[in-house]
């Protein structure tokens, strides 16, 4: 690869630009750098968490090019010129998203690990299909796990989001 | 979880991967979705030097080609076939399938040729492919060939590609089958492997079973045909009695094994009853 030094320990590292919340970061990575630890190391993004980093929980779930994904199974290089949007990207400034909102008033979380890969899971459904039935955020959030058991106030809040719209 | 370190290609064509995966041999490992060969290297299953990206490699289109038959791009998403409407057009049995696996953030990433060239025995997509006759086609450094998606496999993680080969498409060929099912039973409804899964197609004309196809999947070390309970099927009026005895036939054909998921009788027994209902779903609905 064109990007690509060798540092003094021999060890390859390459270049990598990803957009991030609509900003261009370039970093030089190795080449086992998964896209979360992009985010919360190279970026300080802490907004995405890790929990089983296997695939299974989705509290690291992050739009890629629009479409939710685990984090922490994507390589940072494998998103090379693409657009990432996290937790930090969900919210206008100051203004919450309208999904964000509605998780307050909803009381949709407990312990809150959950909820970063909750909202950007139901942000990416919502702009897919802005008007989903139970079925569908259920469906939608299923990669998503919440250990409080908060499901039932998630979907409302989610719901109500939508209607809201 | 950190992965170990690897050297990382990302070839512009299919040429220059093969020649990659011929330079470093038995070191490197191809890269798509991610979904299965991250975890492995996480868990120190797997521990690749080189990783060759596929990800310049475009083939993830899903397009209907007059007399080839529908075409699937290798790279392309379990989602994509979720919602291609070209597929729902034709085979909303191969949609179906693929939204039964995992969940939407693995099905935004994995991929077909992954799913396919990962040979895991309880795979989604292998049975309806083999049900429908499909065809994948594999390029590597000395040209290009075509085989069945059923003899592609030889075991569990096992295949018939070569060390260089790449899978690049599957092929759907046009068929006289009427209708195709796939029925997944999963211990869970999201994220769950199969426990048992059966495909069938089947063509129906005047109420008379022509030819049948089954494919089971997660009962062998491999996709197995059924051969016995479609050679059963053929030639015969369709009746609820004759679906409940080819479910038989079948269930007499498949090698479970007990596991953490289910036991080997427990597999059988439901082989015996989603084939049933799989064949009456294909005859009444058509691609479903």
């Amino acid at each position: 690869m064109a990007n690509c030094i060798v540092d003094k320990d021999g060890v390859k590292r390459y270049l990598v630009t990803v957009n991030v919340n609509g900003s261009d970061f370039t970093k030089v990575v190795k080449a086992n750098t998964l896209l979360v630890n992009f985010l919360r190391e190279e970026l300080d993004m802490i907004g995405t968490k890790k929990g089983c980093e296997l695939g299974d929980c989705g509290c690291c779930t992050v739009m890629l090019d629009g479409k939710a994904v685990n984090a922490c199974l994507v390589l940072a290089l494998d998103v090379d010129g693409r657009e990432v949007t996290t937790i930090e990207g969900i919210a206008d400034g100051e203004d919450l998203d309208i999904v964000q909102e509605k998780f307050i008033e909803h009381a949709a979380f407990q312990c809150g690990f959950c909820t970063s890969g909750m909202i950007v899971s139901s942000r990416a459904l919502l702009n897919e299909n802005p008007s989903p039935s139970e079925y569908e955020v259920r469906e939608a959030i299923a990669g998503n796990l919440c250990r409080c058991t908060g499901y039932v106030n998630i979907v409302e809040a989610v719901l109500d989001a939508a209607e809201k719209k | 979880m950190y992965l170990p370190d690897f050297e990382y290609y990302a070839p512009d064509n299919i040429a220059e991967a093969c020649k990659l995966l011929t330079q470093f041999g038995e070191k490197a490992k191809l890269l798509a979705g991610g979904t299965d060969i991250i975890i492995k290297m996480k868990k120190e299953v797997l521990a690749p030097e080189v990783l060759i990206s596929t990800k310049n490699l475009g083939m993830n289109k899903i397009e209907y080609v007059p007399g080839k038959g529908m075409v699937i791009g290798a790279r392309a998403t379990h989602n994509d076939l979720v919602k291609s409407e070209v597929l729902a057009g034709k085979y909303a049995s191969v949609s179906n399938a693929a939204k039964q696996m995992a969940h939407n953030q693995v099905r935004n990433v994995g991929t077909v040729g992954g799913n396919i060239s990962n040979a895991v025995p309880s795979a989604d997509l292998p049975p309806i492919f083999i049900s429908l006759n499909a065809t994948v086609k594999l390029v590597g450094s000395n040209g290009e060939r075509t085989v069945a998606m059923e003899e592609l496999f030889t075991g569990p993680g096992k295949t018939v590609l070569a060390q260089d080969e790449i899978i690049t498409e599957v092929v759907i060929p046009d068929q006289k089958m009427t209708g195709s099912n796939y029925i997944k039973f999963g211990l869970r409804k999201s994220g769950a492997l199969a426990v048992v899964g059966v495909a069938v197609a089947v063509q129906v004309e005047n109420n008379v079973i022509k030819d049948a196809r089954i494919a089971l999947g997660a009962v062998a070390p491999t996709p197995v045909r059924a051969k016995k309970a479609e050679e059963f099927l053929k030639g015969k009026t369709v009746s609820d009695e004759l679906l409940a005895e080819a479910g038989v036939i079948a269930s007499g054909e498949c090698k479970p094994i007990s596991d953490i998921r289910a036991s080997a009788e427990y597999r059988t027994d439901l082989v015996r009853i989603f084939t049933r209902r799989a064949l009456r779903k294909a005859i009444d609905e058509g691609h479903v």
